[in-house]
């Protein structure tokens, strides 16, 4: 497995090798240098010399990706996007273009965007799964029907609609926690409820379909029909023997996302003040900051291929069947 | 037992239910987002959208930022509180700065001097002893001269977070020198001063200094002499301004002139705390009343009260009427009132505005969403609080900002610019057809003034009433400026060779062109309105939509036609307004602020013989002419002036509408009592819909899990 496991690091090298490119590329065919160094300095009394100035400071008065005024290795090296490149690959992700240490900025608020993402992963899963269990339990009932009519209506909602309805109906009319906020340590707690409380929510339609959609192609297979027949309740079946036999695919669809959680979620960090990785990213693409854009760019895709990973990893451990090779 | 539910079981529930609900009704604030400790203090509270992009006072230079570094830098000179329009006074210096003329040689010049002969003039600003500055670590010392923190460790900086993790700080007396070391600041080109450029113009040796210090460290700043700004002793320092610039005082208003002790340089300039985002730029040393006491860009930031600052009083005098609106209640009391000022992170507008009416924001200005529910507008037109807002007791102030926002026409078009007089009507024709009053009331909520010329109110050499309205545009009928008939713009287009709008060369529409950043689905009723006030003329505007890159790009290269354009006072005076209109600061040929690239010689002439003017009715004369030379032009659709609509809660005290003033905070007041009495009424918890929510739950499943029940036992049986 560890010769599959390092197989898969070196394949990801020029992967993240391209996305960089891409996003180098993407970036500075909509901002020049020049439009980035207004964009820091402002708008009043911005002198073309002051422009020049800041491109200089921050190293971006090299040429983008071809040096033609340098000789051999440094035709490559002396220019923007080798400078501002090859650090990332050692995960030092340098200063932003506003003048902060990005790594100590990620460290930062990697912690709030966990604590909104894991909780809302864990306690979605939890509601979802038991939700679908029951629709399965009551299947063929008004109640599967009425359930599935809901998450139908849940699923067709704009997220933005549960965000605003919920800060409005929890915050606003009930007032049981505060709208938006955050705070450190236990003191955050009452700031995550709401937010928390609207992604299960906002998840349970598709969620609760889908597995509910695993639950069903499982109870209509042999050893289920087994279990009935050995005098087992529908609940002990569904619970004890159904369960456990979807975790696969589950298991599979949530590993693939844990490393993405550190990411944060762009719209509810915003509309909740949390001060997670989401917001910093969204601020560093309306700033046109480039270093901040590529940095969380790259940590990005360097997260969705450990999560393609882990997630083959996870096969081998919830199925013994599959092996890596 | 085959029922779920027994009776005895369903009374329990119902019973604690009810005890549930009533108890719960007394619980207040659990919605509260501040700490129980912040229970009964002095705190104002307060929220930022966007963090801000510079602390450091040579480099800030936004409303955003000044909010903060305002409170905690202290420049030599402020803004009178309550006066106006605005008076400076001193701040840290004992009187206003005397100044001194000088010729070539350096000879003293009498005050009546006339501008050819000045070659300088010499500011002497004394300052005030025994202003200390905050506690801070760049001080601490363990012997004199022998600084604890300025060669910090590896194993101190492992365990430094934040600056009040280093356990020494000590403070020490502001100097003449700090001063002067901050203008140094400026003109050193690592610093990257927006003003650097524009100083250079302005202060003796300036410009040299930047060019000799570009490639020194910053340590080796402080003993670089800058010829023009000097030290004369511990507390008098002189600046040299090359010939004569009045404004030059009001730029000693503003924080790029405050002090910077190179100590604080010399600490921030270590590597590792750089990468621990400990930096000058996000943590200020000032000697203001307060000091940054948390900086948390990403979520909460805190002033608190400098337990150093120096002995400042509230004014004891004020306009006429101010001791009668209560704006002298607190007259002769120490600053500041509030001893801390916590700003949170709110970067939505719904949030932030439940959040007010909750009254955990004391104040809060009204976004157009919710502007329905804060104000309505009178018969008269008189903007006032709707039911609800009077029914909490908020307060409404309302004043026009020192800014103005005006359709500009590039000067160097061959169609709508140049000063031709055909040209000219074109212009005119458009500034009565497009009706600003209309725009005010449907795109800015009634908050503006139409402009009847460039300088708003406020300002010196604003005229109010007849004097006052721009005549080419205006008539003035039963007391107030009444917009010309569309027939007088029709027969101004007709005139300047464009009958019914028709352009004769092509025998159809006359085609301008409108550039804009304004492409997103909001701008579109926007964009119609801008298209329907060019067609009441016959003309057809083509919008050109673009990014804010590429249109900046037109702009600097004289590609635009017609744009909207905006401007923030630097200070108030109407030099700082006519200057963008001035020939030399043309952006297309000197990238200048003059956004229409507008050139008058006389116009020029006159702002030259102005510019240098003390305020006098000499003075007011010639911004007379300046003014109606820019009406009969019409270099810009002079637009609107914005007007600042701010909600007050009742227990907020002194806040008097200032924009222009950066330290204001010093002199707010916060009854606490009242506002936790207004919290605690008016956040009680309700539970009874959650409570109801899970009972109609419960009687939806009951069956289900009822027949499910019955199924099972059939199945066994």
């Amino acid at each position: 497995m560890m010769s599959y496991i390092i197989r898969r690091f070196l394949y990801a090298l020029p992967l993240l090798m391209a996305v960089n490119v891409l996003t180098f590329v993407l970036f500075f065919v909509v901002n020049s240098p020049d439009d980035m160094a207004r964009m820091q300095l402002g708008q009043k009394h911005v002198t073309e010399q002051a422009i020049q100035n800041w491109k200089h400071q921050h190293g971006y008065d090299l040429p983008l990706l071809w040096n033609s005024g340098q000789a051999g290795g440094k035709c490559l090296s002396d220019t923007i996007f080798y400078q501002k490149s090859v650090n990332l690959f050692l995960f030092d992700f340098g200063i932003s273009d506003s003048g902060r240490n990005i790594g100590t900025d990620i460290r930062q608020r990697m912690w709030p965007s966990l604590a909104l993402a894991l909780p809302s992963l864990a306690v979605g899963l939890l509601v979802n799964i038991t939700l679908a269990l029951l629709m399965v339990l009551f299947r063929n009932t008004y109640v599967e029907l009425g359930s599935s009519v809901l998450c139908v209506m849940l699923m067709s909602v704009s997220s933005l609609f549960y965000i605003i309805g919920g800060q409005f109906v929890i915050g606003k009319l009930l007032k049981l926690v505060p709208i938006s906020g955050y705070d450190s340590g236990l003191a955050a707690i009452k700031f995550l409820i709401l937010p928390v409380m609207i992604s299960v929510v906002a998840g349970i339609g598709s969620g609760a379909r889908w597995y509910r959609t695993l639950f069903l192609e499982e109870v209509e297979k042999d050893y289920v029909r087994t279990a009935r027949a050995k005098g087992l309740t529908e609940t002990q079946v569904l619970f004890k023997h159904v369960l456990k036999n979807a975790m696969i695919p589950i298991l599979t669809g949530v590993v693939v996302v844990l490393p993405l959680l550190f990411m944060g979620s762009l719209i509810m960090e915003s509309f909740f003040s949390i001060p997670g990785l989401g917001s910093y990213t969204i601020d560093a693409i309306n700033r046109q900051d480039f270093a901040i854009v590529r940095s969380m760019v790259f940590l990005g895709s360097v997260l969705y291929v450990a999560g393609l990973l882990l997630t083959d990893i996870s096969y081998t451990l919830v199925d013994p069947r599959v092996r890596l090779s | 037992m085959s029922s779920t539910l027994s009776v005895p079981k369903l009374r329990k529930l119902l019973l604690s239910l009810t005890v549930f609900t009533l108890t719960a009704c007394d619980i207040s604030q659990l919605n509260n987002p501040y700490p129980d400790t912040d229970h009964g203090q002095a705190i104002l509270y307060s929220s930022f959208s966007e963090r801000p992009k510079h602390l450091d006072p040579a480099v800030a230079y936004s409303s955003d930022e000044y909010g903060f570094i305002g409170q905690i830098y202290e420049p030599p000179l402020q803004y009178h509180y309550l006066k106006r329009p605005y008076q400076l006074q001193p701040l840290t210096a004992t009187k206003l700065p005397t100044v001194r003329y000088l010729d070539k040689q350096g000879n003293m010049l009498p005050d009546s001097a006339n501008d050819a002969e000045i070659a300088f003039s010499d500011y002497l600003i004394t300052i005030k002893p025994g202003i200390a500055y905050q506690p801070h670590p760049a001080f601490s010392q363990n012997e004199p001269g022998r600084y604890l923190y300025h060669a910090l460790s590896d194993e101190q900086l492992s365990a430094i977070d934040t600056l009040t993790d280093l356990p020494v700080q000590q403070s020490r007396t502001l100097t003449a020198e700090d001063y002067v070391y901050q203008i140094k600041r400026l003109a050193y080109p690592k610093t990257q001063s927006p003003i650097a450029e524009l100083m250079a113009g302005y202060i003796d040796g300036f410009a040299e200094f930047a060019q000799a210090t570009a490639e020194i460290p910053l340590q080796e700043l402080k003993n670089q002499t800058l010829r023009g700004v000097q030290a004369l002793s511990d507390h008098q320092y002189r600046i040299r301004i090359k010939g004569k610039y009045p404004q030059f005082q009001y730029w000693l208003a503003m924080p790029f002139f405050a002090p910077m002790p190179w100590e604080a340089d010399v600490f921030y300039a270590q590597p590792g705390l750089k990468n621990k985002n400990i930096t000058l730029d996000w943590f200020p040393v000032g000697t203001g009343p307060y000091w940054l006491q948390e900086n948390n860009p990403n979520r909460r930031m805190v002033l608190a009260k400098n337990p150093h600052y120096h002995p400042d009083f509230f004014p004891t005098e004020g306009d006429p009427g101010d001791h009668e609106a209560g704006w002298l209640n607190d007259a002769g009391k120490p600053l500041p009132f509030v001893d801390k000022v916590v700003y949170t992170l709110e970067k939505e507008s719904i949030p932030y505005w439940a959040k007010f009416l909750q009254g955990y924001y004391d104040a809060s200005g009204i976004a157009s969403d919710s502007f329905d529910q804060a104000v309505q507008f009178s018969g008269s037109g008189d903007p006032q609080l709707t039911q609800m807002m009077r029914e909490k007791q908020i307060q409404l102030q309302t004043s026009v900002a020192t800014s103005v926002f005006y359709m500009g026409f590039n000067m160097l078009d061959p169609v709508i610019g140049g000063d031709s007089e055909a040209n000219r009507k074109l212009r005119q024709a458009i500034s009565i057809a497009v009706d600003y009053e209309e725009f005010i009331a449907i795109f800015a909520n009634g908050r503006g003034v139409a402009a009847q010329g460039a300088l708003p109110p406020g300002i010196f050499g604003y005229q109010d009433g007849e004097a006052g309205i721009n005549p080419v545009v205006y008539d003035w009928q039963n007391g107030k400026p009444r917009r010309k008939s569309l027939e007088k713009a029709k027969q101004l287009l007709a005139e300047a060779g464009y009958p019914n709008g028709i352009d004769p060369k092509t025998g159809e529409a006359l085609l301008l062109y409108f550039d804009t950043t304004a492409t997103g689905a909001d701008d579109k009723s926007l964009m119609n309105w801008y298209r329907k006030q060019f067609e009441k003329l016959g003309i057809q505007l083509v919008i050109r939509g673009t990014d804010y890159n590429r249109f900046q790009e037109k702009m600097r290269s004289g590609a635009a036609q017609i744009f909207v354009w905006g401007w923030n006072a630097d200070y108030p005076d109407p030099e700082n307004f006519f200057f963008l209109l001035y020939g030399a600061n043309s952006k297309v040929k000197q990238g200048g602020e003059n956004a229409g690239n507008y050139a008058n010689p006389e116009f020029d002439r006159l702002f030259e013989q102005m510019r240098n003017m003390d305020n006098s009715p000499e003075r007011q004369r010639i911004i007379d002419r300046m003014q109606n030379i820019l009406r009969q032009d019409a270099p810009w659709l002079f637009g609107y002036f914005p007007k600042d609509f701010a909600l007050l809660h009742s227990w907020y005290k002194n806040l008097k509408p200032a924009r222009m003033i950066n330290n204001r905070l010093k002199y707010s007041r916060i009854d606490t009592e009242l506002r936790e009495q207004k919290r605690e009424e008016w956040n009680k918890a309700e539970f009874w819909p959650l409570l109801l929510g899970f009972a109609l739950l419960a009687v939806a499943i009951y069956p289900a899990v009822k027949a499910y029940r019955r199924q099972q036992q059939e199945t066994k049986s």
